[in-house]
């Protein structure tokens, strides 16, 4: 069942992968063939430590927040504004009441775009994002701009999957209200010079959010240094639960932003006409929020800094080296995105005429499991003339030997696909 | 199970009733928006019995070859026949277990012919499982 040993020369040294493995359940578990999991851009696995943290709330602690005078309440609160400071912290955030908890970063851009859009966007203005995005950073900007009279403008990619910055003198102006663009892509993998961007979207007076859902699980994001003014992501891409994101602003903006959803909580005090709203990030979390999520991506979090994200950045690194290296010999394969060193760990690809979800239900018959699709870009998709492409993504639990699995795999579907040709 | 099997592989490489119609009387074309895969769907009906049929779009090895199957299934056959088609019959047809993903690609086709032939727009098997009181 396992794959010959690999070259001694090859072995990753940045991280005891092994060990790490050992953390995640869903890795450890016998199955034929063995799991190889290789769409953590999709979602993450989760470690022990997570699920434990939130098994705990449930079992011993388990009461709402911010209400009860009552002993497991006041831990339930404790823990959650807790998990809060961790995520403060871990994006270097000045202050935990930056962080506001949503459920995704889909979310986190809906209420960007609804709050700080309705107040500050007008007719005539424009908003500036790339075709690089993901549906969940261009819709919000569409329909405010539909909404508005605003115009929303694109920043073009390369062919070989960079922002064209060439253009960004030109497409910059007086109009420009914000710029929404992601820190890294879905699909390509490429990793954008958002300091540069966003001093220069600064320089003609627009505010700047970065879509960081495909960052922040992956390398150290220091919101001070980029000096974004918004920042979203998701805790399940970086080994938390599924139902929990956040929405980093800078307080200044978040004061001034008009509520998103309101309700229980988003309040100081209500009258029959009009209420007065709580101060960030209270005032943007309507209802109970998602308390177990909020702890587990704290302990993610840990999990996280005590790996170390640089070693998690080293990783993917050789990750991508090797597979690049690996995968370019197999004929009829095209990459799409720039090198290695431009981007993290995805790799989207599509070979030789197999559709790519061919190519995903092969390699699922082996326990390769891929993600085949347009990967929620089809601006992009357009932009490369491709209808889907299949990606690879790994995380720092993968192997060099996940990759000649991945490779098999490959070739597997071509010998199908192409033994048949004419 | 491996569904890359040589019956499914031989549809896709050579897919019976590809092509167009002139002057067909159903034409009906859709995309499964989960991957983009297309089918259009051409059909000559007399008397009630589907006299000639065609399909023709891209998309991966189950959409297409499920088409094909489809094409061959319902041609010569009373129209009619069409409408009782389910999501059953065709994994019957396509002989290999599919799941929710790729059921899509494998039911597209029959989505395809009897949004043309009935206005039935929704997927099959899933007007199932609304009415399941």
């Amino acid at each position: 069942m396992h794959a010959q040993p690999m070259n001694d020369a090859l072995t990753l040294h940045t991280l005891d992968v092994e060990a790490i493995r050992n953390d995640f359940p869903i890795l450890k578990q016998e199955s034929d063939p063995r799991l190889i999991y290789l769409d953590s851009a999709a979602t993450s696995q989760t470690p022990d430590c997570v699920v434990n943290a939130m098994d705990e709330y449930y079992r011993t602690y388990n009461a709402n927040i911010h209400r009860g005078i009552y002993r497991i309440s006041e831990e339930a609160t404790a823990r959650y504004e807790e998990a809060r400071k961790k995520i403060a912290r871990f994006i270097n955030a000045r202050r935990s009441s930056q962080i506001v908890f949503t459920r995704n970063t889909t979310e986190s851009i809906n209420l960007v775009a609804y709050s700080w859009g309705s107040a500050n966007i007008r007719e005539g203005d424009e908003i500036l994002v790339t075709v690089m995005e993901h549906h969940s950073n261009l819709l919000p900007w569409q329909l405010l701009a539909q909404r508005t009279g605003a115009k929303l403008r694109f920043i073009e990619i390369t062919e070989e999957g960079l922002l064209q910055l060439d253009d960004l003198d030109r497409l910059l102006t007086e109009r420009t209200r914000i710029v929404a663009m992601t820190h890294v892509s879905n699909v390509l993998g490429t990793i954008n010079p958002i300091q540069d961007i966003t001093a220069a979207a600064h320089a003609v007076g627009a505010k700047v959010l970065i879509d960081a859902a495909q960052s922040v699980p992956h390398l150290p994001v220091d919101v001070q240094q980029m000096d974004c003014d918004f920042l979203a992501f998701s805790g399940h891409k970086m080994c938390g639960p599924t139902g929990i994101g956040v929405l980093y602003g800078k307080l200044d903006l978040l004061e001034e932003m008009p509520p998103f959803l309101v309700g229980g909580s988003t309040i100081r005090s209500v009258q029959r006409e009009h209420s007065i709203y709580a101060d960030p990030p209270a005032k943007f979390e309507a209802g109970t929020p998602s308390i177990a999520e909020a702890i587990g991506l704290g302990a993610a979090v840990d999990y996280l800094r005590k790996v170390g994200l640089e070693a998690i950045y080293a990783h993917e690194h050789e990750l991508l080296e090797y597979a690049h290296q690996k995968l370019s010999d197999i004929e009829g394969l095209t990459i799409y995105g720039p090198k290695p060193r431009q981007k993290t760990g995805a790799i989207s690809l599509n070979l030789d005429g197999i559709h790519p979800h061919d190519l995903a239900g092969v390699l699922d018959v082996s326990g390769v499991a891929i993600r085949a699709g347009h990967h929620c870009a089809q601006p992009l998709m357009q932009q490369y003339d491709v209808i889907a492409t299949a990606r690879a993504s790994f995380y720092l639990y993968n192997t060099l030997e996940e990759i000649d699995r991945l490779y098999d795999g490959l070739l597997t579907a071509k010998k199908i696909f192409t033994r048949r040709r004419r | 199970m491996n569904i890359y099997e040589e019956d499914i592989l031989d549809h896709y490489e050579s897919p019976s009733n590809y092509g167009t119609l002139e002057d067909p009387d159903i034409s009906y074309e859709e995309d499964n928006p989960l991957c983009g895969d297309k089918i259009r769907m051409e059909l000559k009906v007399e008397d009630g019995i589907v006299a000639d049929i065609r399909f023709s779009g891209h998309g991966c090895t189950i959409s297409q070859a499920a088409a094909s199957m489809l094409t061959e299934k319902i041609k010569g056959q009373p129209l009619d026949e069409v409408k009782k088609l389910s999501k059953d019959d065709i994994l019957e047809m396509l002989g290999i277990p599919l799941g929710p993903v790729r059921l899509k690609c494998g039911l597209l086709a029959l989505k395809v012919l009897k949004a043309g032939a009935y206005g039935l727009k929704g997927w099959p098997g899933e007007e199932d499982e609304e009415s399941g009181e």
